[in-house]
C-alpha cells in the first residue's frame, strides 16, 4: 500500500502529470485517426519518449495505450469499418446506434464503460502484480523456456484463422531475431558491422505496423469518402445508464482474465461479451439495430483485457498483444527488463506505472468526453496527408534510433515485408513476438543447460514447466482435432464463431 | 474477423492466388539463407551448451518447410484473407503505381538524408508521399511538410535535447 502511495506521489508530480495528459491526448488523437490502432500509435510515438526519464516515459505510454484504445472505439462507432480486430464487435452495434442518431450515447457508454473496466482492471493489477511477481521470481530458466514456448504456440494457434500463416509469421520473426552477434559469432549480419547489435525492434515494429500499413492502404485506397456520422457532446439518459452498468461489469469480468492469458487478446472476450449481452438483454429486438448493451459490454471487455495484458507483461515479460509487444520493446530500450526481477529492481517504476494507469484512465474520461466532437473532426482528415504523415513519423522514428540512413533502408525493407504480410493474410503479432522473445528464449535455454551441465532433462525438471508443456500439448491436440474435423480451408472463422455460440 | 468466405461451386474453376507462390518462394529462399549462414558458424565456447548454429538450423529448416507447405496450400486453392481496414477497398485491384511511387519517395529520403539532413528530406518525403497518394494541394502540402520537418527538428533539439544531424543546413538551423 505504501508503495502504491509512493507510486501516486511519483506519478502526480507536475511534470509527470503533464506527460500523462500529453500521452492521453496524443494517444487518443492518433487512435482516432483511421488506419492507426493503439499498437501503431505507440510505435509512432516511441521516439517522443527517448530522452525523457523512464518514469515520465512509462507514464506517457500508459496514457497513449489507454488513449489509443479509446480513440479506436470512437472510430469504429462513427465510421463503419473498424481498423482493429478488437473493435469489430463495438462497430457492430455502435455504428448502428450512431446511424439512428444515438452516436452521443454510444460514445458515452463506450467511454464510461472503458473507464470503469479500466479502473477495475487497474485495481486488480495492484492486487495481483506483486503476488504473481513473488510466485514467478522462484521460477528458473526451464520454466521460462516453457512459458515462452507456450506464448509462441498460443499466439500462432489461438489467434487468426490460418495456423500455417501464424507459424510463417512467427518463424520470420525468429529469423529476424537471430541477426546479430549475441552468441559471440556474427549470425545473419551479411558481414555488415551495423547489424552486429541486431536489428532494433523499434525499427521492425514501426516498419511492419506503420510503413507496411501505409503501403497496403496506398495500394487499395478507398476513393470514395466514407460516411461519417456527426456527433455532439456524449451523454446518456437514465435508461441508458440502467441498461449499461451490468454489461460494463460483465464485460470487465470477461476481459481481464483473457487479457492476462498468453495470446488471450481482446477479440475473444469482446465477442463473448457481445454474445452474452445478446442473450441476457431485455431488448432483443434492438440487437443488430443498435443496442446499447452491445457497445457497453464489448468496450468494457476491450479495456479490461488491455489492463489484463499488463499482468504477464510486467511479471513475466511476456507480451500477449501487439500493443504490449511494443510496450515491451519500449521498456527494453530504457534498459528495463520486464520480467520476474522487475518488481525487485524497479519497484518504484512499476508502482508509478500502476498508479499512472488509473490517472490516465481518469484523464481520459475528463478530457475526452468534452473533446469528442473535436476528435470526430479528425476523421475527416484528407487521406493523402494522413498516410504521408504516418510515413513521415515512421521515418523520423526509425532515423532517431541511431541517426543512420541504414535504419531507413531496413525500415523500407521490413515495410515491404509488412505489405506482403497484409497481402497474404499473414498475421503481424506472431512476427513481433518472435523478434522480441526469440533471442530471450535462446538465452533461457542456454542458461538452463549451462546450469545443468548440458543435461536436457533439466527442461522438464520444474513443476511449472511440466504444467506448461501439458497445456501446450492440449492446445496442439485441440488444433489437430479441429483441423481433422474440418478439412476444407475455407470458412474457418464462421465455424469457430458458431462453436463459441453453442458453448 | 473477416466476412469473406470463399466457397467454390462444383464445376467452377479452382481459384489459385499465383502471387502467393512468390511468398512461398521467398520463405524457402529466406530459410535457405538462414541455413547457409548457420553452416558457416563455428562451434561455440566451452561454456555455451547451445551451439550458435543450433537455433538457426531449426529456424531455417522450418522456414523452408513452411514455404513448401504454403506452396502446396496455394496449389490446392488456399486463398489468403487480405487485411481490411477503414480506408481499404479490397474490391479493386492493387494499385502498383502508387506503391512504387511511395517506395521511390522513401528511397530518395534515405539516399539524401545524410547530405541534406532531416529538416529538408522530411519535407520532401511528406510532399512526395502526398503527391503519390493523389493530393492536389501542392502549396499547402509544401507548407505542412516544411512545418513538420523543421518543427520536428526543433522539437527534438529544444524539447528533447536530441540533436538530429542537420546535414547541409548545419549552422543554419
Amino acid at each position: 500500500m505504501d508503495l502504491l502511495l509512493e507510486g501516486f506521489q511519483q506519478a502526480l508530480t507536475p511534470t509527470n502529470l503533464l506527460f500523462a495528459c500529453l500521452g492521453v491526448i496524443l494517444g487518443t488523437a492518433v487512435g482516432v485517426l483511421p488506419g492507426i490502432g493503439p499498437a501503431m500509435a505507440l510505435a509512432l510515438l516511441l521516439p517522443v519518449t527517448y530522452s525523457v526519464g523512464p518514469d515520465s516515459a512509462i507514464i506517457m505510454f500508459a496514457g497513449v495505450y489507454y488513449g489509443g484504445m479509446y480513440g479506436g472505439s470512437t472510430t469504429s462507432i462513427l465510421l463503419n469499418t473498424p481498423g482493429e480486430s478488437s473493435s469489430v464487435v463495438t462497430a457492430l452495434e455502435g455504428n448502428k446506434m450512431a446511424k439512428r442518431g444515438r452516436a452521443a450515447q454510444a460514445l458515452a457508454t463506450a467511454a464510461i464503460g472503458s473507464f470503469i473496466a479500466g479502473t477495475i482492471g487497474t485495481v486488480l493489477l495492484w492486487v495481483l502484480t506483486p503476488r504473481v511477481s513473488d510466485l514467478v521470481v522462484k521460477l528458473g530458466a526451464p520454466s521460462y523456456f516453457a512459458l515462452m514456448l507456450l506464448s509462441f504456440i498460443a499466439v500462432t494457434t489461438v489467434l487468426g484463422s490460418s495456423r500455417l500463416r501464424g507459424f510463417i509469421a512467427l518463424f520470420l520473426g525468429l529469423a529476424i531475431g537471430l541477426v546479430g552477434t549475441q552468441t559471440g559469432q556474427a549470425r545473419l549480419t551479411f558481414g555488415d558491422a551495423k547489424l552486429a547489435d541486431g536489428i532494433d525492434v523499434v525499427v521492425v515494429a514501426v516498419a511492419i505496423f506503420a510503413v507496411g500499413e501505409a503501403l497496403w492502404v496506398a495500394a487499395h485506397l478507398r476513393r470514395k469518402p466514407l460516411e461519417i456520422i456527426p456527433v455532439g457532446q456524449p451523454w446518456m439518459g437514465k435508461q441508458d445508464w440502467k441498461r449499461s452498468w451490468k454489461p460494463w461489469l460483465r464485460g470487465t469480468a470477461y476481459g481481464f482474465p483473457f487479457g492476462a492469458l498468453p495470446a488471450g487478446g481482446a477479440e475473444m472476450p469482446t465477442f463473448l461479451s457481445y454474445v452474452t449481452e445478446k442473450r441476457l438483454t431485455n431488448h432483443p429486438e434492438e440487437f443488430g439495430k443498435g443496442a446499447i448493451e452491445g457497445v457497453a459490454g464489448p468496450e468494457a471487455a476491450n479495456n479490461a483485457s488491455a489492463a489484463g495484458t499488463m499482468l504477464p507483461l510486467l511479471t513475466l515479460g511476456l507480451p500477449t498483444t501487439a500493443t504490449a509487444a511494443i510496450m515491451l520493446s519500449a521498456l527494453t530500450s530504457y534498459g528495463i527488463q520486464p520480467g520476474p526481477l522487475l518488481m525487485e529492481n524497479e519497484s518504484d517504476l512499476v508502482w508509478a506505472l500502476l498508479a499512472s494507469l488509473l490517472i490516465a484512465n481518469t484523464l481520459l474520461l475528463v478530457i475526452n468526453l468534452p473533446l469528442a466532437p473535436l476528435w470526430a473532426k479528425l476523421l475527416r482528415i484528407p487521406r493523402p496527408q494522413l498516410y504521408a504523415g504516418i510515413l513521415f513519423f515512421a521515418c523520423l522514428g526509425a532515423y532517431t534510433v541511431n541517426f543512420q540512413a541504414f535504419d531507413l533502408a531496413l525500415l523500407l525493407l521490413f515495410g515491404v515485408l509488412g505489405f506482403a504480410m497484409r497481402r497474404f493474410g499473414i498475421p503481424v503479432l506472431p512476427l513481433i513476438v518472435g523478434v522480441i522473445l526469440g533471442p530471450k528464449m535462446e538465452g533461457q535455454l542456454t542458461e538452463a543447460l549451462a546450469i545443468s551441465g548440458g543435461d536436457v532433462s533439466t527442461l522438464w525438471s520444474e513443476p511449472v514447466a511440466v504444467v506448461v508443456y501439458s497445456v501446450i500439448g492440449l492446445l496442439l491436440t485441440a488444433v489437430a482435432v479441429n483441423g481433422l474435423r474440418r478439412p476444407a480451408p475455407a470458412a474457418p472463422v464462421t465455424t469457430e464463431e458458431k462453436e463459441l455460440v453453442e458453448r | 474477423m473477416s466476412t469473406h468466405v470463399h466457397t467454390r461451386e462444383p464445376g467452377e474453376p479452382r481459384l489459385v492466388d499465383k502471387a502467393q507462390y512468390g511468398m512461398a518462394a521467398f520463405l524457402v529462399v529466406a530459410g535457405g539463407y538462414v541455413l547457409l549462414d548457420a553452416l558457416g558458424l563455428d562451434d561455440g565456447f566451452a561454456d555455451q551448451p547451445v551451439q550458435p548454429y543450433a537455433v538457426p538450423y531449426i529456424v531455417g529448416a522450418v522456414l523452408v518447410l513452411l514455404g513448401v507447405l504454403l506452396g502446396v496450400a496455394t496449389a490446392r486453392g488456399d486463398l489468403p484473407e487480405s487485411d481490411e481496414g477503414e480506408d481499404i477497398d479490397l474490391t479493386q485491384g492493387t494499385d502498383v503505381v502508387t506503391v512504387a511511387m511511395l517506395a521511390a519517395v522513401l528511397v530518395a529520403n534515405l539516399a539524401l538524408i545524410n547530405f541534406l539532413g532531416w529538416a529538408i528530406t522530411g519535407a520532401l518525403l511528406f510532399v512526395g508521399a502526398t503527391r503519390a497518394l493523389g493530393s492536389r494541394t501542392l502549396l499547402r502540402d509544401v507548407g505542412v511538410g516544411v512545418a513538420l520537418s523543421v518543427g520536428s527538428w526543433y522539437a527534438f533539439y529544444v524539447g528533447l535535447g536530441v540533436p538530429i544531424p542537420a546535414g547541409i543546413l548545419d549552422g543554419v538551423l
